[in-house]
C-alpha cells in the first residue's frame, strides 16, 4: 500500500496526542502530584495541539476536505466514520479538565471522560485498517494493540518530559513508559514475525475463478502505463529494505527512547530534560518509520489481477 | 446510509461473464468508457492521454492470463469490473453515507456530491472496482449503466450495460441473478458460474463461467493412430513395419 504522508504524519501525531491525554487522565486518577496546575495545562495543550495537528494532517489527503464534515455521519458501519466522532468528542472532556484545572484540582470525572474517549479514538484508528479483508497483514489481532501501545508509548514519554520541565516526581511515569515500551516492543516483533510467517489466502487462482487449473500466471495486463489502482496498492520499494527499516524502529522507537528515560532518572536535573526531550524525539522518529512500513508492507489482493502470484 | 439495506428486494442485477468465449479484445472496456464518460459518473478523467504516461479511470479492464494445469493449458482473457457483491465492505467503511447499495436492484452506487475522497472504499475493495477521479477529487465506479438498463429512451434491447451491448462474442449477459429462473442465473447453473475470492466473503453478485473442459488443448500432442482406417490405415501398417 501507498504510504501517504498526510495519513503517517496523522497516525503519529494523533496516536502521541491522544496518548497523552490518555496519560494525564491516569495521572489524575491514580492521584500522582503534579508541580503546578500549569504542567496539566501545559500537557494537556499540547496533547490537543498535536491530535489537532493530526486531525488537519489527516484532511489533507482527502480529495474534497471541504466536505470532511460529512465523514462523521456513518458511525453505524464506519470505523473511520467512529474514529472521527471519537476524536472530536474527545476534546470536550480535555476542555473541561483543563477549564476546572484552572479553578484548582483536577476533576477526576473528566479524567475518566477523556482517558475513554482517548482509548476509543485510538482503537478506532486501528479498527480502520483491521477491519480491510483485502490486505491480510492488516487484518491481523495484534494490529488495534499495536496502535494502542505505541501511542500508549508516545504519550508516556510525552508525559515524562513535561514532568521534568515542571520539576513533578517521574518514577512512575518512567515505569509506565518503561511498560509500554516494553509491550510494544514485543507486540510488534510478534506481528512481524505472525506476518512474515502469514499465508496467503487468495491467488491468482481464486481471484479468477479457474480453479480447474493449478496454475494462473499474467501474461498481458490490461494496460501498459500506470493507474489509480498500481500507485495505491502496488507500493513495494520498501519491502526490499524491509529487515533494515524494522531494526530502525526497534533501536530509534523503542531502545533508544527506553535508555534515554533511564538515562534522565538517574541524571536528572537539566541533563534529564534533555535526555527525556531525546526520548520522545528518537520515539517520534521511529514511530514515522514503523507506520511507513505498516503501509509499504501491506499487500493488497487487487495486484493478483497485475502480476503478483499471491498476496 | 452506509449501512447495507436492512430489507433488500430478491433483485441482484449483475453479469455473467464467459470466460471460455471471451477473446480478449477490450470492447467491453472502450464501450464503457465511451458511456460512462457522459454518464451517472461522468467525466471519465485521462491524464496525460496522448503522452509517454498516460492514465485514467476505468470501469473496465481485460487482464490476460496464462491458466495451466494436469488438464492443460490455455490463454484466458479476464474482463473485471465492479461485481455488485451482496456484502460489499467498499460500502460499509464509508464514513459519508457517499458510497451505497440500492435495495431496490442491489446495485453498488457513489454519490459524489458527498464523497469526500478518502479512498477507503477502494481498500476495502478486493476486486480494484473504484478507481479515484484527481480531477473531481472524489471515487468512481462502475454504475451497472444503471442510465442505460433504466433508459426509456432506449429500445428494449438497448436497456443493458454498454459492455454487454458491444461484445461481440456474446461473451457478457445482464441479468437479475437474485431470480434462480432468470437466463443468466441458469447460465451460471449451467456452466459452473464461479464467485472471486470467495474465501473473502464478499458474495459478489457477477459470476464467472470457467473455460469448457474440451476447449483446453491436452498438454501434449496426440499422435496415437489407433482406430486410422482406410488409406491412412493402410499406410500407417505400411509405414509402421
Amino acid at each position: 500500500m501507498h504510504p501517504a504522508l498526510s495519513v503517517i504524519v496523522f497516525t503519529v501525531a494523533s496516536g502521541a496526542g491522544y496518548g497523552l491525554f490518555a496519560l494525564v487522565a491516569l495521572n489524575v486518577l491514580v492521584g500522582l502530584p503534579f508541580a503546578s496546575p500549569w504542567q496539566g495545562l501545559a500537557t494537556l495543550g499540547t496533547g490537543a495541539a498535536l491530535a489537532g495537528f493530526g486531525l488537519l494532517a489527516s484532511s489533507a489527503h482527502l480529495g474534497r476536505p471541504e466536505r470532511a464534515w460529512r465523514g462523521l455521519t456513518q458511525w453505524r458501519s464506519s470505523w473511520l466514520s467512529r474514529e472521527g466522532i471519537a476524536a472530536l468528542v474527545t476534546f470536550v472532556p480535555a476542555a473541561l479538565q483543563a477549564w476546572i484545572w484552572l479553578e484548582g484540582r483536577p476533576s477526576r470525572l473528566a479524567a475518566i471522560a477523556l482517558l475513554i474517549g482517548a482509548v476509543a479514538t485510538v482503537a478506532c484508528t486501528g479498527m480502520i485498517y483491521a477491519s480491510l479483508k483485502p490486505i491480510r497483514q492488516w487484518r491481523h489481532p495484534l494490529v488495534v494493540p499495536n496502535y494502542g501501545l505505541m501511542a500508549m508509548s508516545s504519550g508516556a514519554l510525552l508525559a515524562c518530559l513535561f514532568a521534568r520541565c515542571f520539576g513533578a516526581p517521574t518514577a512512575t511515569l518512567t515505569l509506565v513508559a518503561g511498560v509500554a515500551l516494553a509491550a510494544a516492543t514485543a507486540c510488534k516483533i510478534t506481528y512481524w514475525a505472525a506476518i512474515d510467517r502469514g499465508r496467503a489466502a487468495s491467488t491468482t487462482v481464486t481471484a479468477t475463478g479457474l480453479g480447474a487449473f493449478d496454475d494462473v500466471r499474467l501474461l498481458d495486463p490490461p494496460h501498459t502505463g500506470s493507474n489509480y489502482l498500481l500507485k495505491e496498492m502496488g507500493f513495494r520499494v520498501a519491502r526490499k529494505h524491509a529487515s533494515k527499516l524494522r531494526r530502525g524502529v526497534l533501536m530509534l522507537g523503542f531502545a533508544l527512547p527506553l535508555a534515554a528515560t533511564l538515562g534522565a532518572t538517574l541524571t536528572g536535573g537539566t541533563a534529564g530534560v534533555a535526555l527525556a526531550a531525546l526520548a520522545v524525539g528518537a520515539n517520534v522518529a521511529g514511530t514515522v518509520v514503523e507506520r511507513w512500513l505498516f503501509f509499504a508492507e501491506a499487500t493488497h489482493t487487487v495486484m493478483l489481477y497485475y502480476g503478483t502470484r499471491s498476496v | 446510509m452506509t449501512s447495507l439495506p436492512s430489507h433488500p428486494s430478491d433483485k441482484a442485477l449483475g453479469l455473467v461473464i464467459d470466460l471460455d468465449t471471451c477473446v480478449g479484445c477490450h470492447a467491453c472496456a472502450v464501450a464503457c468508457k465511451e458511456w460512462n464518460t457522459g454518464g451517472h459518473m461522468a467525466p471519465l478523467p485521462d491524464r496525460d492521454p496522448y503522452g509517454a504516461e498516460p492514465s485514467g479511470v476505468w470501469f473496465n479492464r481485460v487482464h490476460s492470463f496464462e491458466a495451466s494445469g494436469a488438464c492443460g493449458g490455455r490463454t484466458v482473457h479476464f474482463p473485471r469490473s465492479c461485481l455488485h457483491c451482496a456484502e460489499p465492505d467498499c460500502v460499509t467503511v464509508c464514513p459519508t453515507g457517499a458510497s451505497y447499495k440500492r435495495a431496490e436492484d442491489g446495485i453498488v452506487l457513489i454519490d459524489e456530491d458527498k464523497c469526500i475522497g478518502c479512498k477507503l472504499c477502494s481498500w476495502a475493495c478486493p476486486y480494484g472496482a473504484r478507481e479515484f477521479d484527481d480531477d473531481a477529487g472524489v471515487m468512481k465506479k462502475c454504475t451497472l449503466c444503471i442510465d442505460r438498463i433504466y433508459n426509456d429512451h432506449l429500445a428494449p434491447a438497448e436497456r443493458v450495460p454498454a459492455c454487454v451491448a458491444v461484445c461481440p462474442a456474446g461473451a457478457r449477459h445482464f441479468g437479475d441473478l437474485g431470480d434462480p429462473s432468470s437466463a443468466v442465473s441458469r447460465l451460471a447453473a449451467a456452466r459452473d458460474g464461479r464467485d472471486l475470492m470467495p474465501e473473502l466473503g464478499y458474495r459478489p453478485t457477477n459470476k464467472y463461467l470457467p473455460p469448457r473442459v474440451h476447449t483446453v488443448p491436452s498438454v501434449a500432442p496426440d499422435d496415437s493412430t489407433t482406430g486410422a482406417t482406410g488409406a491412412l490405415g493402410w499406410l500407417d501398417r505400411l509405414l509402421s513395419r
